[in-house]
């Protein structure tokens, strides 16, 4: 029993990163109902300018600062320019679009900062959290962090003007703009929110799996599989998943002969199947009826 | 937000190609043919190589095009597909000695199993979340192929050698220049194969659902069969693709059959037109020949270069290779005019 108590107590502290990840992933789609194969590299970009801004001296939580905003603008600035002429085009297009940008964001990282494997800081130390061997106090923080920024998203979205236009824009885009919503310029403002949650999950994760240009590869796998599992349209939904991705993982690989480290991705690659396929919608996801 | 029900009115995945587009007409055919048949003779043993990759890889990108231009559906897992062809050949040529040109149609059938099996969950799904299904079982497909309980077999993480057949009946012949023949005739045939299919009614069928899901099963296509089937051909030309590939490089290993290739398939795809078979090959070219341009213009960029290569490609000539010989025979025939 205690093994089984630790593990979940593990698993809820990967399930974090996955958490926050699936965050972003559930941002975008909600914005403009694609998945977004790039966020994982645009989460990594934003990673390596904090770090570029701590090496030049700045403190941990102004270079956060600093990232944050600039993430924020370099999403609308993304959106603006390289996928709001892709509107109207078929998914397929814009598909082959987040895979362009992929390509552009690694090889540029890779270009700046090159391939070798940098340390990361974490803001909340790495000392055992209350004593317990499992979670250390960067994971507990991760944890906090995921939490607030949900708290924040839901009050946002629930509470503010611009929530509420935000999400008219997303379900019913032709009403929105008959009531005066710039549905437009919502789509761009998603991106940049997605863009800066994804920079705050890259500078989260760093500290755990180290910073590179290829660090986000099997993140952001699971990052979808949590954002599947959640529902793609509930960022609720999206760190209920995360957390859950992360226990199933710990679990699978304790108590199923066979599963360690190198089966992880099949693992993610049976969940995403099985919950499309029983599931579709998701846990908390909005269940869409498709008419002629 | 959950509670609400929305009832929306999807626009097709992909855009809609007319049947008669998808294929060359036969002047140009026959042109296309002297020209792939002739070249080799000419050329050394290094370019009749390319040839040869430019063949098979331009054969996966037709299985991907009769999945995604004929009915509609994505995949970005077309590496996994691509790498049990690959392996089930191998595996069969050197640890129980059946003769290569045997292999390939095991390859085949089996590919269009898994495609088949794999294909019954894709079912539920569209657009997006069945690019995300097929890009994890493309992430998980070198985990897989690694797996301690196949190395009897597949060599674990080393991987297997293969040897290169021989030219036949005695021929004169240079090995590759044999490999680049065979590899030619597999081709054409699938090929044939291809655009009877999709002039057949099982293509119509595709057309019908690729175009609207709904009103196709209103109509009585049997839309669950249809998709399946599609993804069952398609992984099975994959697989066929793939077997031909490990023939020619003479090695397989779990991490050739990476997300990168599928990656490369899909742009081999968009590239050369989707829905239109013969720009398979342009968007083989592509996907062979713009890396090292792109590395000539820049070592460290070379990802980068690629990438803006590709949204070029998207903005001017949506529609790909396609797009060009249209307006290629366009102006052709304004000239002929005036």
């Amino acid at each position: 029993m205690e093994l089984f108590t630790n593990q979940v107590l593990a698993g809820i502290a990967t399930g974090a990163i996955y958490a926050c990840m699936a965050l972003a992933v559930v941002m975008i789609y909600q914005a403009i109902d694609h998945l977004n194969f790039a966020q994982g590299e645009m989460a990594m970009f934003s990673t390596f300018i904090s770090w570029q801004l701590m090496q030049w001296g700045l403190s941990y939580w102004v270079a956060f600062l600093i990232t944050l905003v600039l993430s924020f603008v370099a999403g609308i600035a993304i959106e603006r320019i390289l996928f709001k002429p892709l509107a109207k085009a078929p998914v397929l297009t814009n598909v082959a679009g987040f895979i362009a940008l992929f390509a552009i964001i690694n090889s540029s990282a890779g270009l700046i900062w090159d391939f070798t494997i940098k340390q990361y800081p974490t803001p909340f130390g790495s000392a055992p959290f209350l004593g317990s061997q499992l979670i250390s106090t960067h994971q507990a923080g991760m944890i906090g962090v995921t939490v607030l920024l949900l708290l924040g998203l839901y009050f946002f979205f629930q509470y503010t003007r611009i929530g509420l236009a935000m999400r008219a824009a997303a379900s019913v885009p032709e009403s929105a703009r008959l009531v005066g919503i710039n549905t437009s310029w919502m789509i761009a403002l998603g991106w940049g929110m997605a863009t800066a949650i994804g920079s705050i999950a890259g500078m989260l994760i760093a500290p755990v799996v180290f910073l590179e240009p290829n660090m986000m590869g099997g993140v952001l796998i699971y990052g979808f599989a949590a954002a599947v599992l959640g529902g793609l349209t509930s960022p609720f939904g999206a760190v209920v998943g995360g957390f859950l991705v992360g226990i199933f993982e710990n679990l699978a690989g304790t108590y199923i002969p066979g599963v360690g480290n190198e089966l992880k991705l099949p693992i993610a690659l049976a969940l995403i199947i099985s919950v499309l396929v029983v599931k579709p919608a998701g846990l908390f996801g909005r269940h869409i009826v498709k008419r002629v | 937000m959950s509670a609400v029900e929305d009832v929306v009115t999807e626009a097709p995945a992909v855009e809609a190609v007319p049947k008669r587009a998808m294929t060359l007409g036969t002047g140009t055919s026959v042109v296309v043919l002297l020209l792939l048949l002739v070249v080799p003779v000419f050329a050394k043993n290094f370019v009749i190589f390319q040839l040869t990759q430019l063949l098979y890889l331009g054969l996966a990108v037709l299985a991907l095009n009769i999945l995604t231009g004929g009915s509609g559906q994505f995949s970005l897992g077309q590496s996994a597909f691509y790498g049990i062809g690959a392996y089930i050949t191998a595996v069969m040529m050197e640890q129980f000695n059946i003769p290569y040109f045997l292999c390939l149609p095991v390859a085949g059938v089996l590919c269009f199993g898994v495609g088949f099996l794999f294909g019954q969950p894709a079912l539920r799904l569209s657009g997006v979340y069945l690019a995300l299904a097929t890009f994890a079982l493309a992430t998980a497909m070198p985990q897989l192929l690694k797996l301690n309980f196949l190395e009897k077999w597949t060599g674990g993480v080393q991987g297997l050698v293969v040897t290169k057949p021989d030219a036949p009946f005695g021929l004169k012949m240079s090995q590759d220049m044999w490999l680049y023949y065979f590899t030619l005739v597999v081709v054409l045939a699938i090929y044939i194969f291809s655009v009877n299919l999709l002039r057949s009614r099982s293509g119509r069928a595709f057309m019908a659902i690729r175009d609207n899901e709904i009103a196709a099963s209103a109509m009585g296509v049997n839309v669950a069969l249809y998709k399946t089937l599609a993804f069952g051909v398609s992984a099975g030309i994959t697989g066929v693709a793939g077997g031909l590939s490990a023939i020619a490089v003479q090695f397989v290993a779990p991490d050739s059959f990476t997300i990168t290739l599928a990656i490369q398939l899909f742009l081999g795809m968009v590239v050369g037109g989707v829905g239109w078979l013969p720009g398979s090959i342009i968007g083989a070219a592509f996907i062979i020949f713009v890396p090292n341009i792109a590395e000539g213009i820049s070592k460290g960029l070379s990802g980068a270069v690629f990438g803006v290569l590709l949204f070029l490609v998207i903005y001017l000539v949506p529609h790909g290779a396609r797009q060009v010989a249209i307006l290629g025979q366009q102006f052709a025939s304004r000239l002929r005019k005036n």
